[in-house]
């Protein structure tokens, strides 16, 4: 180990997330390997080494005879300091050896308010910021994840971008890289090449030419580059690779725990969620061979918690006898086995029941808005009928710890919506006092509202986000009829919102904008003790743009989006259409009830869709 | 299998991981070695294991001891074997045993230190450094819960010795493990203190063997 680092190390917080060696890491021989890549996450050890995805691409890169993947994680401000006062640039875990050694940098971004950190990643590592300052072939810096799915804001950054999932994308490139450094090609000639792997976008050879009201006016392809850089999937999920010998962190992360991933895509189409449009289409995981791959990870770790990943875990079809099976294996081991993200009905509450016989936790629904009408219009399919008589089993059963999650500012919402979170959270209250199996021990109901971000590839991606007064106006509103001594209230920030709006559906200039906001101090923005809306307004100041443009304004259908050269499968014609659905406050079935022909088949190459 | 103790080493890289997470590192690697610990009973059940001398994060260790009870039989040398395909790197199991001897019987601890000295000459620190050690009393503030409090330390080394290297002074002390537990890292604090011009630039030590009250290797 370095010297300096030596020094360091024991007077920073929690050392060991810099050290690396932990258990199940990948050490390759130097001699035997000819490229290197280092998987970068754009926040802390404790987030990025829970992240299923990180986990996936780690494994399966390191699957590649001659490739040596490791890992890299933002240091925290204590740690950056004496790095940057030490003159120590940032390395990889496994081997320690700084990134500029390295061919490839590939950063996983899962949320836009990790944008500055993969800036400051970069400069921690001595490496030119911009695509543009970086000549030669390698380090090559590219990044994949959710956010990417509107690359612009970024593409100052990077050389390429990922669109949709990489386990087989990033395969495809790094053989290409290997050919490009055997030949000698130039970065340029890579790039043009890399441009027909199915997935990759090249910002070079788009060129967004603006209207003088700063709208776009189209997105000009260059070079013969695609005219629409379609979305990766995996379309064999069930057989895909898994990683059932992942890390085990000699440190505690966020979710220390294994993740069995069911499925991708949902098949809900609630309009408001990104995630629910675009990981279409819908593939499943078969049950046994998920059972299999939970003991093999829980044997290979020692883990002592299990966990199921998906967009929607009640849309499992074989969830019960997956659980039977994880359940026969983890209830004599006292493995404890837990659920997120269940719909509020009956079936799922007979299933916490019979999984929750080690510990008993608490439930969290997510009704999204406080009225049926508002639930209808942004195809929430969940009645308080079902909510109301969930909660009644609960409380029954012995639960006495609710939490309901709400958004404030949902297109069409008025306050009789907002006013409804109060009068739902109190129902659920009388629910208890009427219902409890145990008054003596209280009742806990916490309800939580975040500020409503339209997102890209979504039927809300024209839509102006509520300005940050009248969004405060009603949480205050909200606040005034939480007067119930048992419902706890806390809202999120209306700041944080409004940059993560601008963020989310901004073009090329916000690049500057991170780049000014980096350089005034900016990093680790998801953490409340670092964000700083007053950077942010004034490097949007120094700039000359507004965030309100981006955030507030509403968009015809025919303006030229930022994100319009990524096909995301799902047409935006279909979107429209769910948008003037949710204006006519009336449902869309869901994907098993009836084919919407949203056009996320297309990405299937002939394979099906398991909705 | 009941009483059990476990001898081992923590270098390298390992010597980051914490007091807490070292527990826990433990407990996965009995699983994943097919050896299940034993738990308590109740309503937050929990492996029963406890260490020895809990280590400072940044000191390394020859001779951290660890006792366990595990739940069926298991031959004493299988579960070094074991172990230590399970461990993360730099945690090694160096025997496994059926204890006689309680913790509380430890007394002293033999600890290897290297002092790095930058910009001054490791040779010309040595007789400052003998001088100061060899004091009757050493006096140094401590942070403690209750807050800074003055504590002598000079009774709780029972010996120590200087040497120089390349760029480095390294020691040897014979220093109290256990009532009053002397953390080896007071040596450079005391420097600090009290002569710190004869304060290292770094200072990490190494535990190499621990005793009980008569000097006798403590297992």
């Amino acid at each position: 180990m370095d010297k300096r680092l030596r020094r360091i190390l024991p007077r920073v917080q929690k050392p060991a997330r810099y050290t690396g060696g932990e258990y199940n890491q990948i050490i390759k021989d130097k001699p035997s390997v000819d490229l290197r890549m280092a998987l970068c996450f754009p926040d802390t050890y404790e987030i990025g080494m829970s992240n299923l995805g990180i986990k996936i691409l780690y494994g399966a890169i390191n699957g590649m005879d001659g490739v040596w993947c490791e890992r890299c994680f933002a240091p925290w401000g204590d740690m950056e300091d004496e790095m940057r006062s030490a003159g120590i640039p940032l390395w990889a875990l496994e081997s320690g050896d700084p990134l500029l050694a390295f061919d490839a940098i590939g950063f996983s971004v899962g949320y836009e308010m990790a944008y500055t950190n993969v800036v400051n990643m970069l400069d921690l590592a001595g490496i030119p910021l911009r695509s543009a300052e970086r000549t030669s072939l390698t380090p090559l810096v590219f990044a994949g994840g959710t956010s990417n799915v509107n690359p612009e804001p970024m593409a100052d950054f990077l050389d390429f971008c990922f669109i949709g999932e990489g386990e087989e994308m990033d395969k495809e490139l790094l053989l290409l890289l290997r050919e490009a450094k055997a030949e000698g090609w130039s970065k340029q000639q890579f790039l043009s090449e890399a441009a027909n792997i199915e997935g990759i976008y090249v910002p070079s050879l788009y060129e967004p030419i603006y209207n003088d009201d700063g709208t776009l006016k189209e997105m000009k392809v260059k070079d013969g580059a695609p005219e629409f850089v379609k979305r990766r999937v995996v379309t064999d999920f069930d057989s895909a690779y898994f990683p059932t010998a992942p890390i085990v962190p000699s440190t505690e992360i966020v979710h220390d725990r294994v993740t069995l991933e069911l499925f991708r895509g949902c098949i809900r189409g609630c309009r408001f969620c990104q995630a629910g449009f675009v990981y279409r289409p819908v593939r499943s995981r078969d049950g046994e061979r998920l059972v299999r791959q939970g003991i093999e990870s829980l044997e290979s770790t020692g883990y002592q918690e299990i966990t199921l990943s998906s967009l929607s875990t009640s849309d499992y079809r074989p969830l019960s006898e997956l659980c039977d099976g994880l359940l026969d294996f983890c209830i004599p081991r006292s493995i404890g086995l837990s659920l997120p993200s269940l719909r509020a009905d009956n079936f799922s509450i007979d299933l916490m029941s019979k999984v929750q016989q080690v510990r008993k936790s608490g439930l969290t629904f997510a009704p999204e808005a406080g009225t049926q009408r508002l639930r209808d219009a942004i195809n929430k399919n969940v009645t308080e009928e079902d909510l109301l008589n969930t909660c009644r089993i609960a409380f029954e059963g012995g639960w006495n710890n609710i939490k309901l999650y709400f958004m404030l500012g949902l297109p069409t919402e008025t306050d009789e919506d907002v006013l409804g979170i109060s009068e739902l959270a109190m129902k659920v209250l009388w629910l208890w006092k009427s219902h409890a199996s145990n008054k003596a021990r209280g009742v806990n109901i916490t309800v939580s509202t975040s500020c409503f971000v339209p997102k890209p590839h979504t039927p809300f991606q024209w839509e102006a986000q509520v300005d940050m007064g009248e969004y405060r106006r009603r949480v205050a509103l909200l606040r005034e009829h939480m007067r119930a001594k048992a419902i706890s209230y806390n809202w999120h920030d209306a700041d944080t919102s409004l940059i993560e709006a601008v963020l989310s559906r901004g073009d090329r200039r916000i690049g500057a904008v991170i780049e000014e906001v980096w350089r005034t101090g900016g990093k680790l923005d998801s953490w409340t003790e670092y964000f700083s809306f007053a950077r942010w307004i004034t490097a949007f100041e120094k700039c000359e743009l507004d965030p309100k443009f981006y955030a507030c304004r509403e968009r015809t259908f025919d303006e030229v989006l930022p994100w319009s050269r990524v096909d995301i499968g799902v047409k935006p014609e279909f979107l429209w259409h769910e948008r003037e659905m949710c204006y006519k406050a009336e449902l869309s079935p869901d994907c098993r009830k009836k084919c919407t022909n949203c056009g996320a088949l297309s990405l299937m190459n002939g394979g099906r869709c398991d909705g | 299998m009941d009483n059990l103790r476990l001898r081992f080493s923590k270098t390298g890289r390992a010597v980051y991981i914490s007091h807490l997470d070292l527990m826990r590192t433990m407990q996965r690697a009995f699983l994943r070695a097919g050896m299940p610990l034993k738990y308590s009973e109740g309503f937050n059940p929990h492996a029963q294991i406890s260490f020895a001398l809990p280590l400072s994060v940044g000191t390394a260790s020859r001779c951290d001891l660890m006792d366990f009870h595990l739940n069926g039989f298991m031959s004493l040398s299988e579960i070094p074997f074991r172990l230590n395909r399970a461990l993360p790197e730099g945690i090694e199991v160096l025997e496994a045993y059926e204890w006689e001897n309680k913790f509380k019987n430890i007394k002293w601890l033999d600890v290897e230190g290297v002092f790095e000295y930058d910009d001054r000459s490791p040779s010309e620190m040595l007789p400052g450094l003998m001088d100061f050690f060899a004091r009757d009393s050493i006096v140094i503030k401590k942070k403690t819960k209750s807050g800074v409090n003055d504590a002598d330390i000079a009774p709780a080394i029972r010996s120590v010795a200087f040497d120089a290297g390349a760029g480095v002074v390294t020691l040897k002390a014979l220093i109290s493990a256990q009532e009053p537990t002397l953390n080896p890292e007071l040596l450079p604090s005391a420097l600090e203190q009290l002569a710190p011009e004869l304060k290292p630039d770094f200072a990490s030590f190494t535990r190499m063997q621990i005793y009980d009250a008569e000097m006798r290797i403590f297992r």
